[in-house]
This record gives structure tokens, C-alpha cells and sequence, in this order.
């Protein structure tokens, strides 16, 4: 019996040095089940264990044995997720250090606004038409009801580039276009370049951007251009936008009107946008004049329609409150990022 | 056109409507109004007095002390600096304390030890000048004379006339008939609903048998140009100053008061929107007028002050006498026939000419008067002989002259009324609106309409030469029934496909593809300079030297359209750099206008350019951005190639995309040293031009699907060493062409220099992956297809293996 109590010495102290905090664990196998290990040591020894008595004693071995295995098995699964929990600490990032930031881009705020802009119409199922930016006196001018020698040409300081070819004043030479290719019903916007020979400043520039709108077809009346562009000042005003039209003139459209949208920074009551008006210029527009619609083929005894036409910065300006257009040509990144 | 209220109220009552509601309602009706002004408004306190009293000051040898009645109890003392002050002398007093323009306050102090209780006012302290107030200049006290002697204290605006309001409106150039108080006065009857009448000048006639044929003969050779022409001799001119009150109008209107002969004319002008012009009858040869075109190389100087004597050309229509023309016609009178302190005899025309050739005269001429402004919108020739009678009428109420009895009125150019038809279901149903026939035309008779109840038509006031149809009609009911009455609706339409073109949704998504790779958009002038060509060294012979010229350019940097949208970036980046902006990635979607003969109109491209500097940006940065846009479309088989050649561009740093059919899609670099420092930018600048039109060309707009594969690929690693001449690419371009169509790609994974290639050499490291669709491949396979990649590679570019 002696083994026996030998065997539970082993275990017992090996327990004991299993426990201890910083037991060294390839240490203890080696100590108790390497070659000249203490357990291995009292296999070795079996051979003087009388026959009878080697189930006994051998089971116990194993007892031992796997007892041992097991609490080494148990440690390093225990120093593992010590290792684990430590390493984690370890990786700790401070989050507040500064983001890493994918490049981004954006469009020009023109852009942004003449994409709104064409939002609402195609939802009215509008096309947008485009034409030359470069074009002759007749679609700028003459077939829009002015004539050589009319005195409204002065009203728009035009560029030419010879008697016949201008750089267009205003996107409603597009109309003309439209009208002589399309017949009735026609519903287009057309947003562009438009020119003016006016000098640089805080409010002017000799070039700039419009959308023009043109609806043509079998009754159309004043009534619906009213609708259609209280729909349209909602849209990008917001639904308390009220509107107001102004008798004005144009030669390309009777009657001709321009058009205020309540002031959308104080809603009405007057601010410093709407300089205490409480109303904002916004458009010009008008019914079709029937010179214009026969010049281009179509009848005006059977067919009305209206036209419209909105600068894109005067709206960006108000908008996003820019008190200079110039910005919106030097093209400043701290300029174009902001919006 | 300055309104002032006063005026007005001669032809219909506005006195009494406040002037928010009248300036609010004219605008609502079409006559916008621009803003108004008192005519003195800063004036208060300051009342007409008498210096009873005046000693010299004890203390100064320049001040004199005044004794003042300005109609109170007791005199004032006032001490004044002025030397032109003298007893009984009437003067306006600003009373401690007044107000004056330009924020002056009067009040009393001491000057010298002596209290001074108010200031004697010179015209410039009142805001007015020597016109206004003859006799008088800014040096010193305004003296009023003997006329004001009944005023003594009374309030200055009152005996100065100063109480009126004038009102600015911008009148549109198809109402030429509101460029007059009675047209203005007009509008405002119908608006208010008040009565409106103008008397009809009196035309009296003297019976001293003297007559105007006595004096002159008209004739019109150009009766195309000039449809009518009125005129009337005045005789035994006295020219003075006009009297307070029309020099106080003409002041509250905006023009400037001459002398009594001028004035009239331009009080005229004002009140009947008619312009006149008054010639020395002395300076007239022939007592002869003619009205006909110039001829060539006359000459003719205006009476504009310094002008000197300008060539006429036979397009331009003048006044002449027997030998000379003596006015421009419609603009301006000459230099040779002009109104002067000592003319005796005037001779004063009131005419009608046609707009389009005042017009053409005045731009060509570039002279532009109150005048011209007016007639090249359009007169009614209807007017000019009332207005000349008015001016008659003025002659002798303020003792001008005697007015010579007997009229010239020729008038080849004399227009039926014209009538338009009267529908007013039609009107209502283009309005959209339900307008009472009744109201309808109740608008159009206060109008000055000629309506009869019930009839088919009307008949157009002589002035209206706007209206020709019934939707120049329809606007003149609504403007005064109220634009903002029309009830909104919406059109009942006919479906029709809306929506984005293919082109307009292909550019749509290159703006959101560039914009996702981390680029601004930018928005630059379509025109630039030629020096910007040279800038970026177009060669001369260059096509994008043929540009798009403006004839009448703001200046010489803004006078082509351009050729290429380079420059527009370049300049973009600078503001950026010297805007201290340490990167920058910009595009622009930039149209550029190609010449296609003088009569055609350009053809309008659209180029991607792209432009960049800092943040790390190298060429194959850039290049990566341009392959994206050709990939978006769809579009492979392109190639890049080095090119040398293009100046503006670093001659190392170049490269074009082309497809096989050698379409150049794109070019991009580094911009060469000299275009960068000719722009003043620092560092290195990147910049590509993407021709959206050749990818637009060629996209694939449809997309196909390709099966997954199906079974693995294998690949084969190869490290070349080869001269360092062979480019890269080529490396990769026999991969393909030797390996086959097994070969499913072939890329460079790296490229090394050192020692162990040698001096000029490099080693290039191509990966090449192979895949079969319908089996694995057998590495016997592999290696076959390795061997011969191999072969052709030391074969087509003398390159081996790495280490062998």
C-alpha cells in the first residue's frame, strides 16, 4: 500500500501546485508525466506491485494521471482567455481620434438647384429639351415676337458673334425650337447657359444660368399656369409657399406677368430677405402670343399655352442665402463643399 | 419715369390716397413702381424771413449779426458768415431747431459771444442748385425776392413748392404712353376709379395778321420715317427763367430747368409724353425745313456740351434747312440751331418719327436722349399736335413770346383707327376666368377704348400702338380686374412620356460617378482669351485656334467661346491654391463650341475635364479616374499610350486612352512645368480631358449577363527582366496575345529595380490567370500555355526570366 499512498501523495501535491497562481505549466508536465516524470517514475515501479494488487494500483495511476492531464488541459485553457482578455485591452483604440475620411465630391450648387428644379416638372411629366447655346438672332429674338429694331432687344444686352448669330439672352429661343419640331401637346422644360453683356459684380454676371418652361396644347388658360407653378413654388419653397403675379411685359408672351413667392425665410411677414416685403421676385412668365405660336406653325385659334422662365442663381442665392454670385463661378472648394 | 403726384393730380384727383395704396395698386395694374420720394425731405423748421436788421459783429471782421422777422411775435438774431446778406433782403431761415438735408440740425449757440437763434440757408443747405433758384449760387444766402414778401414765415416747402410727392416707375417699352404724366394720370383713374380729363390747349389767335408761312416751309422727303410733322413760330422771344412752379416740376421729375423756351419743351415732354425741340428761327438758311435722310459724310454736332462735328450716314434721318441739317431727328437738336440768351424767333417742332430708325440713329450715333429714348419705342402721332399747342398755350401764360397765329401740320402718315375683335367668351375661356361681358368693357372704355355695348368690336386708342388681338385684350381686363383673381388650375392634358433623355440619364450618372470618386463639380465662363490658348501652348496651327469670336466682348479675356475647357480649370485650381486650399479633385461636364463656318452655327461638345493637385494625386491616380468613366460606359479594348508630344503637357507624363479603331477617348497628365507657371500654380498639376461624346458614342447601354464560371482558374506568376525602354503594358499585351483566349486576365503586380536587374533594365511581375469554361484546367495545360507566353516574351521584347 504503500505506492498506493504514494500515488496519493502525488495527486494531492499536484493539486496543490495547480492551484498556485503562477504554476508553470509545461513545468508540472514534466514534473509528473515527462520520461523521468514522478508519476512515470511509479510505473516504472509496477513491476514490484504484486500481480493481484496491479488493477487496484493501476487504477489509480490513471486516476492520477488523467486528474493531471486534465488540470493542465483546464490551465492553459484558463491562460488562454486570460491571454484573450489581456490582448483585447491591449487593441483598445481611442475613438475619438479623427476618422479616417473617404473622398467625397459633390455637384455645384447650380447644379443641385436645377436638379430640383427638374425634379418637379418631370413629375409633371415634362421632358427636358435643350438647345444651342450659340444661336441665331431668329430663334433669340425674332421669332420670340422682337423684331430687329424692337426696343425690348435693349432690355437683354446681347453678345454677337455676327449680324445673325448671337450668344442666346435667354433660354426661350429653346420654345422655338420645341415648337417647330413637336406638335401640341408640348410640355418641356429647358434649363441652360444664357448670356448678357453685363460687367462682373455682387448681383451681376455676363453669364448665368435659366429654366425655361413651356406648356402647349388645346385649352390651356392663365388659370393653369397659375396652378402649375404654385405646384411648382410648393415644391421648392415648401407647401405654406404662397405665389402673386405682377402684370409685366415680354414680347413673346400676353399676358406676361412676374411672379412673387411668399418669402419663405419669415413666411410673409417681412425679414431681412424679403427686404420687410414679405414677397419675392422669382419668375417671369406669361400665355404664349399667338405670333409666336403661328410663326412656328402652330395654330393659335386652336392652341394656347404658357411659358415661363426662372434664373437658377437668383434661386440658389435665396436659398442658401449667397450674397454674391461671384462665388458661384470662382469655383472656392471651402465655397462648393458647403452645400 | 418720375411721377411727381402734384402733377398728375391736374388730370385725376390722387391727392388724397395714401401712398403705399397708390404706389401697391399701380404696380398690381402693371405700372410698377420702382419707389418714391418726397421732393424734400430732409427740409423741416426752415420758413421764409426777412433780415430787417444788420450790423457787423464786434469781435469778427467777417460776421455780420441779422435782425430777423420770420412772421413771430419778435425778430430773431441770427449770425451769418455770408456777405451777399443785406437789409430787406428775403432769405429762407432755418429756425433752431430745423433739420436740413444731409443730417444737418440747426440750433441755437453762440458764435463770437453772440447767440445766434437759427441759420440763414444758402440753396445748397436746402438741396437745391442754381437752376432751380436763378440768380442765386452756393456762396451765398439764398436771396428769394420781392414775390415772397407776402410769405414772411411761412413754411419754405410751401413757398418753394417743395410738398410734392414723386413716384418712379419703370415703365415697360411696349407702353411708351406712360412715359407721360397723362398717361400715368390715366392709369391711375382707372385703377382708383376717378375722373380723368385733360383740357384741350387753347389755340388762340391773335389776328395781327401776321402768319407761320410768313416764316417757314415744311416738307418731309422721307415720309417712311416720319409721319408727321407740327410746327409754330413763336416771335419776340424774351428768354428768361421759367417761373417757380414749372421749375419745381421739371425738378421733381428729374430734368434739370434752362430758361423758359427749354423748359416748355420739356415740361411738354413730360406732361404729354411727346417730344418737341425749339430751333433759333435766326439760324434756319432758306426759312426752309426739310425732314430727310442724311447725306453721306455730313457732318453734324450736337449741342450736347463738347461735342464735336460727327459724320452721318444716308441711313439716318435729319432736320435740315435749305444748306445744313439742324437736328438729329427724334435725338438731339445741333450745336448750329440752338435756343440762346439773345434768340428772338423760335421755331418750335413737334414731330413723330419711326421708332426703329430713332433707334438705329441713336446706337449708331451713341447718343441717347429723353428723346430718342421715347420715340424708338413708339409714338402716337396723334399727340404731337396737341402737345404743340400746349406749348403755345405755355408761351403765353408765362410771357415768353407772342405766339405767331396759323399751324404747319404735315401728315403723310395719318392711321384709321384701328379695332380688334371683342370676344368675350374666348378672353374668358384663355384666362380661365368668368368676367361679366359688362365689366369687360367698363375696363376697356375707361381705358380709352372705343367700345360700343354688345358690339363685336373695339376700336384701339390712338396711343395704344400695343394692341393688335384678343390677348392684348385679355391682359388689359386682367391687370385692372386683378391677375392674382384668376383662380388657380391645372392643365388637362394628354399623357405624354416625360422624363430624361438617354443622354440627359448618361450624363446624370457620369456627374454621380465622378462625384463618388471624390471630385467637386465646377462651373466655369464658356469664353476665355486667346492668351489662355497660349497659356497652355496651343501650337498656332492648332485647331482649337479657330474659335467662336465675340464681336462686342466685355473685355479681351472674355471675347472667344472656347475650344477646350483646359484653361477654365486651370484658372480654377489657381483661386484654389491661392486660396490656400492644400488639394483639391475638380471636374466639370464643360461644353466647347467648335467652329463650322461663318454662317452655321458651332457644334456644341461636351468634354469631361478634370483637374487636380496635392493630397497624393500621381498620374496613375488620374488615370484610374478616367478609366472608371470609359468602364461606366461599358466600354473595354482601350488602350493607354505614352505621348510626348503635347505641349501642354509634361513630355513624360502623358499618356491617351484610345480604342483600337485609334478614337482617342481621353488625355491626361501632368500639366507641363511652363503651362503651370504660365498660370502661377505651384506643384505638381494633374488634368484630363474625357471626350463625352466618342464614350457617349460608343457605351454600352444595354448590359448582358455572363454566366459565373464554373470551374477554378489556375495562374501562373512570371518576374521579367527586360530593357527599361519596354513599356509595361506591352508586357501585359503579349500575355494575351500568346496565351490565348484562355487567358482570362493578365495584370502587373509589381515592377522592381535594383542591382540584381541591372543598370537599365527592370523586372516586371505579371500575373496571368487562366480558366477554361467547360473544364479544370491540367497543370500539363498551364504550362503549355506558360511555355509559350514565355517564348514570345523573350522573342517580341528580349525579355527573360528573372534569375535565369
Amino acid at each position: 500500500m504503500e505506492l498506493k499512498e504514494k500515488l496519493l501523495a502525488i495527486k494531492e501535491e499536484a493539486a496543490r501546485l495547480f492551484a498556485e497562481e503562477n504554476a508553470d505549466i509545461e513545468a508540472l508536465r514534466i514534473r509528473y508525466l515527462g520520461k523521468k516524470g514522478e508519476l512515470t517514475a511509479v510505473l516504472r515501479g509496477m513491476g514490484a506491485v504484486a500481480p493481484e494488487e496491479r488493477p487496484t494500483v493501476g487504477a489509480i495511476v490513471n486516476e492520477v494521471r488523467e486528474f493531471i492531464e486534465n488540470k493542465i488541459v483546464e490551465l492553459r485553457e484558463k491562460r488562454a482567455k486570460e491571454e484573450f482578455a489581456r490582448r483585447l485591452v491591449a487593441e483598445k483604440l481611442d475613438v475619438t481620434m479623427p476618422a479616417i475620411m473617404p473622398p467625397v465630391g459633390g455637384r455645384h450648387p447650380l447644379s443641385k438647384v436645377k436638379l430640383e428644379m427638374e425634379n418637379i416638372f418631370l413629375g409633371m411629366g415634362f421632358t427636358i429639351a435643350e438647345g444651342p447655346e450659340v444661336e441665331y438672332d431668329y430663334y433669340n429674338f425674332e421669332a420670340l415676337n422682337m423684331p430687329a429694331g424692337h426696343p425690348a432687344r435693349d432690355t437683354q444686352d446681347t453678345f454677337y458673334i455676327t449680324d445673325k448669330i448671337l450668344l442666346r439672352s435667354q433660354t426661350s429661343s429653346v420654345q422655338v425650337r420645341t415648337m417647330e419640331k413637336e406638335k401640341p401637346p408640348i410640355r418641356i422644360i429647358s434649363p441652360g447657359r444664357v448670356y448678357r453683356s453685363d460687367e462682373v459684380d455682387a448681383t451681376h454676371s455676363p453669364l448665368f444660368h435659366q429654366v425655361e418652361g413651356l406648356v402647349v396644347d388645346r385649352g390651356i388658360t392663365m388659370g393653369d399656369l397659375r396652378g402649375t407653378l404654385l405646384i411648382f413654388a410648393k415644391n421648392l419653397f415648401g407647401e405654406a409657399t404662397r405665389i402673386r403675379f405682377r402684370p409685366h411685359h415680354f414680347p413673346y408672351t400676353e399676358p406676361s406677368a412676374e411672379v412673387d413667392v411668399s418669402c419663405f425665410a419669415c413666411g410673409g411677414e417681412g425679414c431681412r430677405l424679403c427686404k420687410g416685403e414679405g414677397w419675392i421676385e422669382i419668375l417671369g412668365c406669361g400665355m404664349v402670343h399667338p405670333n409666336v405660336l403661328s410663326g412656328c406653325g402652330i395654330d393659335p385659334d386652336i392652341y394656347s399655352g404658357f411659358a415661363f422662365g426662372i434664373g437658377i442663381e437668383r434661386v440658389a442665392m435665396l436659398k442658401y442665402h449667397i450674397d454674391d454670385m461671384r462665388l458661384f463661378y470662382e469655383n472656392d472648394l471651402r465655397f462648393l463643399a458647403q452645400f | 419715369m418720375k411721377l411727381p403726384l402734384q402733377w398728375c393730380s391736374e388730370f385725376t384727383n390722387v391727392g388724397d390716397i395714401d401712398i403705399k395704396t397708390f404706389c401697391d395698386r399701380m404696380t398690381d395694374t402693371g405700372s410698377k413702381v420702382e419707389g418714391w420720394e418726397e421732393c424734400a425731405p430732409d427740409v423741416e423748421n426752415v420758413v421764409v424771413g426777412r433780415v430787417v436788421k444788420i450790423e457787423r459783429h464786434p469781435d469778427s471782421d467777417h460776421l455780420w449779426i441779422c435782425e430777423v422777422d420770420v412772421g413771430e411775435a419778435s425778430h430773431r438774431t441770427i449770425v451769418t458768415g455770408a456777405q451777399n446778406v443785406f437789409e430787406g433782403a428775403i432769405v429762407p431761415v432755418a429756425k433752431a431747431s430745423a433739420k436740413l438735408p444731409g443730417g444737418v440740425e440747426i440750433k441755437s449757440g453762440k458764435l463770437r459771444g453772440v447767440i445766434s437763434d437759427g441759420m440763414l440757408c444758402s440753396i445748397d443747405e436746402l438741396g437745391l442748385t442754381t437752376h432751380e433758384m436763378p440768380g442765386n449760387d452756393s456762396s451765398g444766402i439764398c436771396i428769394l425776392g420781392d414775390e415772397f414778401a407776402g410769405s414772411i414765415g411761412v413754411d419754405i416747402r410751401d413757398a418753394l413748392l417743395l410738398r410734392s410727392v414723386t413716384v418712379d416707375f419703370e415703365i415697360t417699352p411696349n407702353r411708351p404712353d406712360c412715359l407721360s404724366v397723362i398717361g400715368l394720370a390715366r392709369e391711375a383713374a382707372v385703377v382708383f376709379g376717378r375722373t380723368f380729363s385733360v383740357p384741350t390747349p387753347k389755340d388762340e389767335v391773335s389776328g395781327d395778321g401776321d402768319d407761320v408761312s410768313k416764316y417757314i416751309k415744311v416738307d418731309i422727303d422721307a415720309p417712311d420715317l416720319c409721319p408727321r410733322y407740327c410746327a409754330k413760330v413763336i416771335k419776340n422771344v424774351k428768354i428768361a427763367p421759367s417761373p417757380l412752379w414749372m421749375r419745381m416740376r421739371l425738378r421733381a421729375a428729374g430734368v434739370r430747368p434752362i430758361n423758359n423756351i427749354v423748359d416748355i419743351t420739356n415740361y411738354v415732354m413730360l406732361e404729354y409724353g411727346q417730344p418737341m425741340h425749339a430751333f433759333d428761327y435766326s439760324c434756319l438758311d432758306g426759312a426752309y425745313i426739310i425732314v430727310r435722310r442724311a447725306r453721306e459724310g455730313e457732318l453734324f454736332r450736337s449741342l450736347a456740351e463738347n461735342d464735336t462735328d460727327k459724320p452721318l450716314s444716308p441711313s439716318m434721318l435729319v432736320i435740315a434747312d435749305e444748306r445744313k441739317p439742324v437736328a438729329l431727328a427724334g435725338i438731339i437738336g445741333g450745336a448750329n440751331s440752338e435756343i440762346k440768351p439773345t434768340t428772338t424767333t423760335v421755331v418750335f417742332e413737334s414731330a413723330n418719327f419711326n421708332g426703329t430708325s430713332v433707334r438705329f440713329t441713336s446706337k449708331a450715333m451713341n447718343i441717347r436722349t429723353e428723346s430718342s429714348a421715347r420715340f424708338e419705342k413708339g409714338m402716337d402721332p396723334e399727340n404731337a399736335m396737341l402737345a404743340l399747342l400746349r406749348a403755345c398755350e405755355l408761351v403765353t401764360m408765362l410771357g415768353a413770346g407772342e405766339v405767331v397765329d396759323g399751324t404747319i401740320d404735315v401728315y403723310p402718315g395719318k392711321q384709321t383707327k384701328r379695332t380688334v375683335k371683342f370676344e368675350p367668351d374666348r378672353i374668358n375661356d384663355f384666362l380661365g376666368t368668368d368676367i361679366p361681358r359688362s365689366k369687360m368693357e367698363e375696363i376697356l372704355s375707361s381705358l380709352g377704348f372705343g367700345v360700343e355695348s354688345g358690339g363685336d368690336v373695339v376700336t384701339v386708342p390712338s396711343w395704344r400702338g400695343d394692341i393688335w388681338c384678343m390677348s392684348d385684350l385679355a391682359e388689359e381686363i386682367i391687370r385692372i380686374y386683378g391677375y392674382n383673381e384668376v383662380t388657380t388650375t391645372l392643365p388637362l392634358v394628354r399623357i405624354k412620356q416625360g422624363g430624361r433623355t438617354q443622354r440627359q440619364q448618361f450624363e446624370l450618372s457620369l456627374h454621380e460617378l465622378m462625384c463618388g470618386m471624390g471630385l467637386w463639380e465646377t462651373a466655369t465662363f464658356s469664353f476665355i482669351g486667346p492668351r489662355y490658348l497660349d497659356m497652355i501652348r496651343v501650337p498656332e496651327d492648332d485647331k482649337r485656334r479657330n474659335c467662336v469670336v465675340i464681336s462686342n466682348p466685355l473685355g479681351k479675356d472674355t471675347s472667344i467661346m472656347r475650344t477646350t475647357a483646359l484653361p477654365s480649370m486651370l484658372d480654377v485650381l489657381l483661386h484654389n491654391q491661392n486660396h490656400k486650399n492644400l488639394s483639391a479633385a475638380m471636374y466639370e461636364l464643360a461644353t466647347i463650341y467648335l467652329p463650322r463656318g461663318e454662317d452655321t452655327l458651332p457644334d456644341e461638345k461636351k468634354v469631361l475635364v478634370v483637374g487636380m493637385y496635392g493630397g497624393g494625386v500621381d498620374f496613375y491616380r488620374l488615370k484610374g479616374i478616367c478609366e472608371r468613366v470609359i468602364l461606366s460606359a461599358g466600354i473595354s479594348g482601350y488602350k493607354t499610350y505614352a505621348v510626348r508630344d503635347n505641349p501642354s503637357y509634361h513630355p513624360g507624363r502623358c499618356g491617351e486612352i484610345r480604342l483600337a479603331d485609334g478614337t482617342v477617348l481621353c488625355v491626361l497628365g501632368q500639366m507641363h512645368s511652363e503651362v503651370a507657371e504660365g498660370f502661377e500654380l505651384s506643384g505638381e498639376i494633374y488634368a484630363a480631358e474625357i471626350d463625352v461624346e466618342a464614350i457617349f458614342d460608343r457605351r454600352i447601354s444595354v448590359r448582358e449577363f455572363r454566366q459565373l464560371p464554373k470551374y477554378p482558374a489556375v495562374w501562373r506568376d512570371f518576374s521579367f527582366v527586360c530593357d527599361e525602354e519596354i513599356e509595361a503594358g506591352s508586357v501585359v499585351d503579349v500575355c494575351y496575345e500568346a496565351g490565348g483566349e484562355l487567358v482570362e486576365s493578365a495584370y502587373i503586380v509589381d515592377v522592381y529595380r535594383g542591382e540584381q536587374t541591372g543598370e537599365g533594365k527592370k523586372s516586371v511581375s505579371v500575373r496571368v490567370h487562366l480558366r477554361a469554361s467547360d473544364r479544370t484546367l491540367t497543370d500539363a495545360e498551364a504550362d503549355e500555355i506558360a511555355a509559350r507566353i514565355l517564348d514570345e516574351i523573350g522573342r517580341r521584347l528580349g525579355a527573360s526570366l528573372r534569375g535565369k
